[in-house]
């Protein structure tokens, strides 16, 4: 049996997984020219065009350049997709690297064929199951069953005979073996795009498509507020500035360079990385409230003041600096409003308030030091507190705080001794 | 170390009705203004005017859009490997699987990592991975959880599918109380949940669902606080930045496009479409500047920020599935990918390469997450198990 290249394309559904399957039957299709078929003897009767794993299995390794685990893995997919079959142990789906047998499946009963289930088809494999579990269906299947039996009553005769038949022969039927992986199984698979109502027309005639005729067609019903907003939108993305990519590659470039001795999957963690060893110091000299901390926790501090921040330590150190230098109120300021923006919707109105009378009236004990735009606008927002109101007045202290307190915090007593008290703990040698 | 921009999204008075809220930054014709959504609904829904039609309104969409990529094009002036060139190759990466997580009686769809780096969230099982104890257990109504997330402080889980809601339980450490009757519903929406996840605090929640859109709710009180409009079918997943100002995410869906929303306005800032297939699931760059998004069209896609541009692609002939999920290492040179052939492949993020591949599941891979500290990765599929490799 050979696999004719031309094939009817049968009742073709807007299904957007198919991709990849459209990708696997160009493979198939030129493995079944690649690979030796023979025959297979079987008492009385000769199975024609049998194919070994072994071949296979060098084929694909041979085509895609790949190792043999690779190919190994590649072939079960063939397999447990349904486009090849074993002839022996036909109720576990995977490719053996031997010299075990399969055939190549018909393109009748490929998945890409997307048949839509007819309810004799169920009735048929509903019967075979009944027969094979001796009638210990699933409660919903035997709903389903006592259902079809009696709304296809006049064809029953013909169901339990497909059903006998199709159970007794194995590897003549060309059906697919049962646990392949079907339709059933893309949960979120639907046949239909469901907003397909509001933008465009599902495409369901049987002729074959190609993408650029389903685009145009789908083009078609876009009404013209949507238009609208993606001119808007085109617009402003027009406008908003942007990088050279040398620049921002070149930083992202950096950033990996700088992270790279801290990824535990680059670089050792020390003392030992507790799934490898089993053991977990690594975690308890990182907890929260560790008295001395370790020489990477505040090597990483120095990264960046998002860093420092972030890590509840560092910032307990941070703050030991700031009552140094007496300047406190700016980062107790932007703790308030993060948690202001972050809070509950209905503390919004009482934390405004307190906010305000701690750190941006005038005379209050806590003053923060902004330009008078910002505290202008700030002011007047908290007339309508919203969560954003103190947006504006928390990224002039933090830029504030990044440019200037965190650099010479950097530099200060305070971190040198945190850096010289740091513990770095020998590695485990298991 | 890198400067981290900041999105300059302003907040006042609307120029158009006067109302404080936060605004969105438009232009038209080439003029800056201010409005607030509202006023910019309007202004979209607004009845043709003379002169207009569909048909002139697509031409302009189309000329504004060839017109985004020129802009686009004119400050790609290198390519992503070519920076890389100088970067010492990876050593060969030796990852093993060190523990299997048996104990779903089904298929796995997502999990989540807790911020003290053990626990890990799977469908409805709290597990201490590192003792392999099962610390709680949940039964929830819905059969097909799709999204669940970690509180940041670790006291309450939220859980999402298709039941269109998303629920959030408060974790206590009394295991004999049942946890269903504290369950709170949160999140409504008219379609399934694909993904949620708690913001900075326990107190908000975002969500994204397959009716289309990306919803900011507020936990106490279940209130929507802010909704975002513009995927033209399903959102399958979305992602929080990492960076100070956490004022951005990323939502990726079936529409083929992964766009950039400012959570205070509801404003699509960035948008970009080269994927050919869905978008499975989006992750930020541990700095907060680039994304990569996973498809159903066996390519992992890098995306920059501040470039406004795709800057790499992650496929190979041998990678036929579709790549369902994927998250980054800490230092992000590493990009974790799982697949629906089983497999979880390891790619460089800057040289473009695949750095390993690794097998085990014996089923699709439904979610990849590498822990807070970065010291393991933990794979959740639909063989009933989760394995961590490390």
């Amino acid at each position: 049996m050979t696999i004719r290249r031309a094939r009817p394309d049968r009742v073709q559904h807007f299904r957007p997984r198919m991709h990849c399957l459209k990708k696997l039957e160009a493979v198939v299709v030129e493995m079944q020219s690649g690979v030796k078929g023979s025959e297979q003897k079987l008492n009385v009767t000769t199975i024609p065009h049998v194919i070994t794993g072994k071949d296979i299995i060098a084929w694909i390794t041979n085509k895609m350049k790949s190792t043999t685990e690779e190919s190994e893995a590649f072939g079960t997919m063939l397999v447990a997709y349904g486009y090849i079959y074993p002839l022996q142990n036909h109720r576990k789906l995977v490719m053996c690297n031997d010299s075990s047998l399969y055939r190549f499946q018909t393109p009748y009963f490929w998945p890409t064929q997307k048949w839509v289930a007819v309810d004799s088809d169920y009735a048929i494999y509903l019967a075979k199951r009944n027969i094979r579990k001796k009638g210990m269906l699933e409660p919903y299947e035997q709903a389903h069953y006592n259902h079809l039996h009696e709304w296809l009553n006049h064809k029953w005769d013909f169901i339990v005979m497909q059903a006998t038949e199709q159970y007794k022969a194995y590897w003549i039927v060309n059906k697919p073996p049962r646990r392949t992986h079907s339709a059933m199984h893309n949960g979120l698979e639907l046949l239909i795009d469901p907003n397909s109502d509001e933008v465009c027309n599902p495409c369901r005639d049987s002729s074959v498509l190609s993408s650029s005729v389903c685009a145009g067609s789908l083009l078609q019903k876009i009404p013209f507020d949507t238009y609208r907003r993606m001119n808007l939108f085109y617009q402003q993305a027009i406008m908003s500035s942007k990088v050279k990519s040398s620049v921002s590659l070149g930083a992202l470039n950096k950033y990996v360079a700088t992270y790279k001795n801290h990824d535990p999957f680059l670089a050792p963690c020390l003392p030992s990385n507790p799934w490898l060893t089993d053991n977990d110091t690594y975690w308890t000299l990182n907890m929260r409230q560790v008295e001395v901390p370790t020489k990477m926790r505040v090597e990483r501090w120095s990264f960046s003041l998002f860093e420092l921040l972030s890590d509840l330590r560092g910032r307990d150190d941070f703050k030991v600096f700031l009552k140094k230098e007496f300047s406190g109120e700016n980062l107790a300021f932007w703790e308030a409003a993060e948690e202001l923006k972050w809070g509950t919707a209905s503390s919004m109105t009482s934390k405004a308030e307190t906010i305000f009378k701690t750190f941006l009236a005038p005379g209050a004990p806590r003053w923060i030091n902004i330009d008078g735009r910002t505290m202008g606008l700030t002011v007047k927002g908290l007339d309508h507190p919203h969560r954003y109101v103190l947006e504006a007045a928390q990224t002039h202290v933090f830029l504030l705080m990044k440019k200037d307190t965190f650099f010479r915090y950097l530099k200060s007593p305070v971190y040198k001794e945190i850096q010289k008290k740091a513990l770095n703990p020998e590695p485990h040698n298991f | 170390m890198c400067d981290q921009t900041f999105v300059a999204a302003t907040f006042g008075p609307c120029e158009c009705c006067g109302k404080a809220s936060p605004l969105m930054n438009i232009y038209i014709k080439t003029e800056a203004i201010n409005y607030c959504s509202f006023c910019v609904e309007v202004m979209a829904c607004a009845g043709l005017t003379a002169g207009e039609s569909v048909a002139s309104l697509k031409k302009e969409s189309e000329t504004l859009k060839k017109k985004l990529e020129e802009e686009r094009g004119k400050l790609s002036d290198i390519e992503l490997n070519q920076v890389a060139e100088k970067v010492e190759v990876l050593g060969a990466l030796a990852i093993k699987t060190r523990r299997v997580l048996k104990g779903h009686g089904n298929k796995v769809l997502c999990m989540d990592w807790c911020k003290d780096k053990r626990r890990i969230d799977g469908k409805v099982i709290v597990w201490d991975a590192f003792t392999l104890n099962k610390e709680h257990g949940l039964n929830l109504p819905c059969t097909w959880v799709m999204a669940c997330a970690y509180a940041p402080s670790g006291c309450a889980v939220a859980c999402g599918g298709l039941d269109n809601k998303c629920s959030v339980f408060p974790l206590s450490l009394d295991k004999n109380e049942n946890l269903n009757a504290k369950k709170k519903s949160v999140a409504m929406h008219t379609n399934y949940v694909s993904g949620c996840t708690f913001t900075s605090s326990d107190m908000q929640l975002l969500t994204s669902s397959g009716d289309g859109t990306c919803a900011l709710w507020d936990v106490e009180s279940g209130q929507l606080l802010q909704s975002f409009h513009g995927h033209t079918a399903d959102v399958l997943s979305l992602d929080l930045a990492p960076s100070e100002t956490g004022n951005t995410f990323v939502s990726g869906g079936s529409d083929r496009k992964s766009n950039i929303w400012d959570m205070r306005s509801g404003q699509n800032v960035q948008s970009f479409e080269s994927h050919e297939s869905d978008i499975n699931c989006v992750k930020y760059y541990p700095s907060g500047d680039a994304f990569a998004s996973a498809s159903d069209d066996a390519t992992c896609r890098f995306f920059d920020l501040r470039a406004d541009r795709e800057v790499a692609v992650y496929q190979k002939d041998s990678v036929i599935f579709g790549a369902s999920t994927l998250d980054f290492s800490l230092s992000g040179r590493l990009l974790f990918a799982g697949y629906n052939d089983y497999t979880i492949n390891v790619w460089d993020v800057l040289k473009g390469t695949r750095a390993s591949i690794l097998f085990g599941h014996e089923n699709r891979v439904s979610r990849v997450r590498v822990s807070p500290d970065g010291t393991a990765l933990c794979s959740a599929s639909w063989d009933n198990t989760l394995r961590i490799w490390s």
